[in-house]
C-alpha cells in the first residue's frame, strides 16, 4: 500500500515539488497541504518543506507557526503521526514548539549551500529508522540560519533519550554539538537542515537521502 | 537660470521637438516625464538598436526572438524554454545590495510574465580589484543581494563568472540571466488585446522608489562619490517574498487561461508596461491614476506612472474573468486592482480617475516606435605610437624564469560567491557552478522527467575586447559555446548584455558596432541563434569608459542525460591529451594583463570553422562517456586549465612539452583537455584524427605535485591554499564605503 506524504505549502516555502517528486521516486505518493488548511487530511506523514515561509519576516519559522495547519501538525504529531521538518520546516518546528532549541544565524554570517557528509547519530526516529548508526551520508545543506542552539540541559537530555538524529562530520555552521537533526521524544517529530530530497538521484551527485525519506516511506500506513 | 524641464528629464532638445511634432502641441509634464523614461536609452536602445539588426536571429527551433520579454526556443517534449540576460550595473554601483536583488527581480519577472517558470539564474559579476576597499564593499554588497533576494524568491542560481579589474572600479558590472521552462502552450506573449478588456496591476503598491531610475541611473556615467550617493533614492528596493508569491498567482493565472497577455513592471514601470502592452496589441488604453495603489499619500500622477518600485505585474483580463483573477490573488495574498481598460485606437490616456480629468493623452506607439534612432559617429580609438605599442606588448616582456608564482597568482576560487546561492532547488542541478556550464535536467514543477538536459554558460573576456572588439566577442562567442559542448550539449540559442561605456563616444560606438559584427560572425557561422539582449551603455566613472564587455549566455541542449557528463578533473594514473592547438600569444591573456599591466599586443587567430569541428568532437566525447576529465582551456591558458582540473579532484600531473611562458599561458582558442584512462586515451587521440582535430598527448596525471617541465613545480597544497583562500584574504581587509 502507498504511502500518502502531506507536504505543507506555506506561501514563500520553495521545496515543495521536490520534496513530492522525492517521495513519488521512493514509491510514495505526496500532496500538497495549504497552510489555511485546518485539517492535514488522509495522509500517512507530513513533510514540512524547506523555503521562505512568510518570506523569514522577523524571523525563520515565527509567523509560520500561526498557520491554521500548524495546530493540525500539532495534533497528528500528538496521535503519533510521522512528522519531518527538512530546513525551514525544522526552523518552523522550533517555533511551534514541536521541538527544543533554535535554529540561529551560520557562524560566519553568510548563507551556506553545499554539500555536507552527516553521520547517523540515532535510529530510533523516523527519519533513521532504516540507516545504520554510524552510516556516513553525503547531503546537500542550504540555509543562513542552521546553527541548532539550545540550553546545556536541553542538550543533555537530546543526547540522553537518543534524540539526536544525524550530526555534522566537519561542522559547517556552529551548531551545538554538531547538531544537524533531531527528533522529538517519541520519535516522530523530526526536524534536519540538510536536505534528503536533493540527494535522491546519482544523477544530482549522491542518493543517500534516499535511506532517510525510504524509512520515513516505511512507515505503517494509518 | 534653471534648464529647460525636457533637458532636467534627460531629453535632448531634438528629442523634445519630435514630442511637439507627434503630440501636434507641447507636451504637459506628466506626458514628458513618460517620454523622457521611454525614450531613455535603457527602455529605446536609441544608441544601438540600429547595430543589432545585423544579429542572426533564426533558426526553427526560435519560438520567440528578440524583442519581448524573453527569447524562447522549443525544447522538445512539449517543453518550451525561455532565456534572458539583462545589466543591473548602475543601481549596482550606487546601492550594491538593492541593486543586485532588484536585478534578480526583474529578469525573474520577464520570464514568468511569459509564463515560463524560472528555474536557474546565472549572474556573470565585475568589479573593481580586490585590493581597493570600495570594490570589496561593492563585491560583498552585490554577492548578498543577489544571495538574499534569489535563494528567498526560490530560483536556483548555478554559475556566472566572477572578475576583477581595474576598468570596472566605479562601475561594476552585474549582468544576471534567468532561465525558465513551460509547457509549450502556456506561452503568451504581453498583448493587450480586446476592446474593453481589463488591466489589473497585480503585487506590491506603488511608491516613491526607483523614480526615473532608466534615465537618472542607467543612461548616464558616474563622476563622484558624492553624486552617486544623490541618486541612491533613483534604486529600487525588492521584496522577494511579495515576488514569490506573484509568480506562483501569475503561473495559476495562466494556467488557468485567465489573462490575454501579461506584462512584467520593470523600467519605466506603469508607463512602459501600459504603452507597450496596448501597442503590441494594435490597441489603446485608458489607464486610472486612482486605481493604482500607493505607499505614501500625495504621489503625483508623473510619479505613479514612472515609478519602478518592484514586484508589480500588469494581467490583460477580460471582464468575464475578473473574479476568477481577483480570487486567484486572494489566496496567494497579492494585491490586485483593475487600473485601465483597453480601448481602440490607439491612445494611451492617463486619467485622474474613471471618468476624471484626462491627464496625459499621447499615441501609445509613439512611445516605442517613434523613439529616437542614433547612428551616433564612430572612429576607431587612435592607435598608439610604435614606442608605446611596444611598451605595452606582453611579447617583448622577459620570460620568467620559474612560471610557478605567476600561476598561483592566477589562481581563485569563485566558491566564496556561489556557496551563498541556492544552486540546487528544484533538482535540476547535475553539475553546480564552479564547471565550464552548469548541467541541468530539463524539467522544474509541473513538468514531466524526459531524461534529456540543458548546459548554460555565461562568458566575457574584456581583455579580448579592448585588444580588438569584433574577433575578441567572436572569441567569447566561441568559448561559450564549446563550455557547453563540454558538458555534452549543442549549442541551441544565445543571449547578450553589451556592457559598453559612453556611447556619445565614437570610440564607444565603433567597439559596440564591431563587437556585433564579431559575435554575428560567429553565430552565424557556428549557427546558434541570438534570441534575446540587453544593451547597457554609459559605463563610465571618472570620464573613463570601461573596456568593452559583451557578456553571452550560450543554452545548448543534451539529447541523452543518463550520466553525469565528464567534469574538469582528473584521475590516478591517467593521460592527458591536448585537443587544438596552442598559437603561443600572449596578448590579452590574464598573464600579460592581471601578472604583468599589459593590456597590448595581438590577440591569437581564431577559425570558425576548426573550432565547430572540435565542437562536435568534445560533444561526442562528452556524451559516450571515454573521458574522465574534460576541460576547455580559456583564462590562464593551459597553465590555469589544468590547474583547475587538478584542484578539483586533488590529483596531481605531469606535463613536457611545452616550450616556454606563452605556450603555458597563452588563451588561444578552440582547445580542450581531456583525461583519459591510458586505452581510452589512444582511443581519442584516433578519435581526434578522424575528426580533423589536432591532438597531442600532454603527459600524465597522479601524485601531488602540479609539474609542467621546465617551467611549473609546485605542491598541490600551494595552489590549493593560493586557490581557496584568495578572495576572502582580500575580504577580511575589510570595505569601505
Amino acid at each position: 500500500m502507498t504511502t500518502r506524504v502531506g507536504v505543507v505549502l506555506f506561501p514563500g516555502s520553495n521545496c515543495e515539488h521536490d520534496a513530492i517528486e522525492a517521495v513519488e521516486s521512493l514509491g510514495g505518493k505526496g500532496e500538497l497541504i495549504w497552510h489555511g488548511e485546518a485539517e492535514v487530511g488522509d495522509v500517512d506523514a507530513v513533510i514540512l518543506p524547506g523555503g521562505f515561509a512568510h518570506g523569514d519576516y522577523l524571523r525563520p519559522g515565527a509567523i509560520a507557526r500561526f498557520s491554521p495547519v500548524m495546530t493540525a501538525v500539532a495534533r497528528f504529531a500528538a496521535e503519533g503521526g510521522p512528522v519531518v521538518g527538512i530546513c525551514n520546516g525544522f526552523q518552523v518546528l522550533t517555533e511551534a514548539g514541536l521541538l527544543p532549541g533554535a535554529l540561529q544565524k551560520n557562524r560566519g554570517l553568510k548563507f551556506v549551500c553545499t554539500t555536507v557528509e552527516l553521520e547517523v547519530s540515532s535510529t530510533r526516529s523516523v527519519l533513521t529508522s532504516g540507516a545504520a548508526a554510524g552510516q556516513r551520508l553525503r547531503i546537500p545543506i542550504n540555509h543562513f540560519e542552521g546553527n541548532y542552539t539550545c540550553d546545556e540541559a536541553t542538550l543533555r537530555t537530546l543526547e540522553a533519550e537518543d534524540r539526536v538524529v544525524l550530526r555534522y562530520v566537519d561542522n559547517p555552521n556552529g551548531s551545538t554539538a554538531s547538531i544537524a537533526g533531531i527528533s522529538n521524544e517519541a520519535g516522530n517529530v523530526v526536524g534536519l537542515m540538510p536536505h534528503p530530497e536533493r540527494a535522491c538521484d546519482p544523477l544530482l551527485g549522491s542518493d543517500d537521502g534516499r535511506v532517510l525519506l525510504g524509512s520515513l516511506l516505511s512507515v505503517p500506513a494509518r | 537660470m534653471d534648464q529647460p524641464v525636457h533637458r532636467a528629464l534627460g531629453l535632448t532638445d531634438d528629442e523634445a521637438a519630435s514630442i511637439d511634432r507627434i503630440l501636434g502641441r507641447h507636451p504637459n509634464y506628466l506626458e514628458l516625464a513618460m517620454y523622457s523614461v521611454m525614450w531613455s536609452e535603457h527602455c529605446s536602445y536609441k544608441s544601438s538598436r540600429l547595430h543589432l539588426r545585423r544579429l542572426p536571429t533564426e533558426a526553427p527551433w526560435v519560438l520567440v526572438g528578440p524583442g519581448e520579454g524573453a527569447g524562447v526556443i522549443d525544447a522538445g517534449d512539449g517543453i518550451a524554454v525561455a532565456l534572458r540576460i539583462e545589466s543591473h550595473n548602475h543601481p549596482s554601483a550606487v546601492e550594491p545590495y538593492q541593486g543586485a536583488a532588484t536585478g534578480v527581480g526583474g529578469i525573474i519577472r520577464d520570464l514568468f510574465s511569459m509564463g515560463a517558470r524560472p528555474v536557474a539564474v546565472m549572474d556573470p559579476l565585475r568589479f573593481g580589484p580586490l585590493d581597493d576597499p570600495r570594490s570589496r564593499w561593492i563585491l560583498e554588497g552585490v554577492v548578498s543581494g543577489i544571495s538574499g533576494y534569489g535563494n528567498s524568491v526560490g530560483v536556483p542560481n548555478v554559475g556566472g563568472e566572477l572578475v576583477f579589474d581595474a576598468c570596472y572600479t566605479g562601475n561594476p558590472l552585474v549582468n544576471v540571466l534567468c532561465l525558465g521552462v513551460m509547457p509549450k502552450d502556456r506561452l503568451v506573449l504581453a498583448r493587450a488585446t480586446g476592446v474593453g478588456n481589463l488591466a489589473v496591476l497585480l503585487g506590491s503598491s506603488t511608491g516613491r522608489d526607483g523614480i526615473g531610475g532608466v534615465s537618472v541611473l542607467a543612461s548616464a556615467g558616474f563622476g563622484d562619490a558624492e553624486a552617486e550617493a544623490a541618486k541612491r533614492p533613483s534604486v529600487q528596493v525588492g521584496d522577494p517574498f511579495e515576488e514569490k508569491r506573484l509568480i506562483e498567482a501569475c503561473l495559476q493565472l495562466l494556467d488557468e487561461g485567465l489573462a490575454v497577455g501579461v506584462q512584467d513592471l520593470g523600467g519605466a514601470g506603469l508607463t512602459c508596461a501600459t504603452s507597450e502592452t496596448a501597442s503590441r496589441g494594435g490597441m489603446g488604453m485608458d489607464v486610472y491614476v486612482s486605481e493604482v495603489a500607493r505607499r505614501e499619500p500625495g504621489m503625483e500622477p508623473f510619479e505613479v506612472m514612472t515609478s519602478e518600485s518592484q514586484e508589480r505585474m500588469l494581467a490583460i483580463v477580460e471582464p468575464g474573468n475578473l473574479d476568477r483573477v481577483l480570487e486567484v490573488a486572494r489566496q496567494w495574498e497579492v494585491r490586485a486592482s483593475v487600473v485601465g481598460t483597453v480601448t481602440a485606437g490607439g491612445s494611451l490616456r492617463i486619467l485622474e480617475r474613471p471618468d476624471g480629468e484626462v491627464l496625459a493623452d499621447i499615441p501609445a506607439a509613439s512611445l516605442h516606435e517613434d523613439a529616437p534612432l542614433y547612428d551616433r559617429p564612430q572612429a576607431e580609438p587612435a592607435r598608439p605610437t610604435p614606442a608605446d605599442a611596444a611598451a605595452d606588448d606582453p611579447a617583448n616582456l622577459p620570460a620568467p624564469g620559474d612560471c610557478g608564482p605567476d600561476l598561483l597568482a592566477l589562481l581563485a576560487d569563485p566558491a566564496w560567491a556561489y556557496r551563498q546561492y541556492d544552486h540546487q532547488l528544484f533538482l535540476n542541478t547535475v553539475e553546480a557552478p564552479g564547471a565550464d556550464a552548469a548541467v541541468l535536467r530539463l524539467g522544474g514543477p509541473g513538468l514531466p522527467r524526459t531524461g534529456r538536459g540543458l548546459a548554460l554558460s555565461t562568458d566575457g573576456n574584456h581583455r579580448w575586447c579592448a585588444i580588438d572588439p569584433k574577433l575578441g566577442t567572436a572569441m567569447v562567442v566561441a568559448e561559450s559555446a564549446l563550455n557547453v559542448a563540454c558538458a555534452g550539449a549543442k549549442p541551441a540559442a544565445l543571449v547578450n548584455c553589451l556592457n559598453f561605456g559612453n556611447p556619445e563616444h565614437p570610440e564607444v560606438m565603433w567597439q559596440l558596432s564591431q563587437s556585433i559584427d564579431g559575435m554575428g560572425e560567429a553565430c552565424r557561422s557556428l549557427g546558434i541563434p541570438v534570441i534575446g539582449g540587453n544593451v547597457s551603455l554609459y559605463n563610465e566613472s571618472h570620464g573613463r569608459d570601461i573596456d568593452p564587455t559583451p557578456i553571452v549566455g550560450v543554452l545548448g541542449l543534451i539529447d541523452h542525460l543518463e550520466r553525469r557528463p565528464p567534469s574538469p578533473i582528473l584521475i590516478d594514473d591517467g593521460r592527458l591529451l591536448l585537443l587544438g592547438e596552442t598559437e603561443s600569444v600572449l596578448g590579452g591573456s590574464r598573464w600579460a594583463v592581471d601578472i604583468n599591466g599589459r593590456r597590448g599586443g595581438t590577440l591569437p587567430a581564431l577559425d570558425l570553422e576548426t573550432h565547430g569541428r572540435l565542437l562536435d568532437l568534445v560533444r561526442l566525447l562528452a556524451n559516450d562517456g571515454v573521458a574522465a576529465g574534460l576541460h576547455d582551456v580559456s583564462e590562464g591558458g593551459l597553465a590555469v586549465t589544468l590547474t583547475e582540473m587538478a584542484l578539483r579532484s586533488g590529483v596531481g600531473f605531469r606535463v613536457a612539452g611545452i616550450a616556454n611562458h606563452a605556450e603555458l599561458f597563452s588563451e588561444s582558442p578552440s582547445r580542450a583537455v581531456v583525461c583519459a584512462e591510458p586505452d581510452a586515451a589512444q582511443a581519442i587521440f584516433r578519435q581526434a584524427q578522424a575528426a580533423g582535430v589536432p591532438a597531442a598527448f600532454l603527459g600524465g596525471t597522479g601524485g601531488d605535485r602540479l609539474v609542467v617541465d621546465g617551467l611549473v613545480d609546485l605542491s598541490l597544497a600551494d595552489a590549493e591554499r593560493a586557490w581557496r583562500d584568495t578572495i576572502p584574504d582580500a575580504l577580511a581587509a575589510g570595505t569601505a564605503n
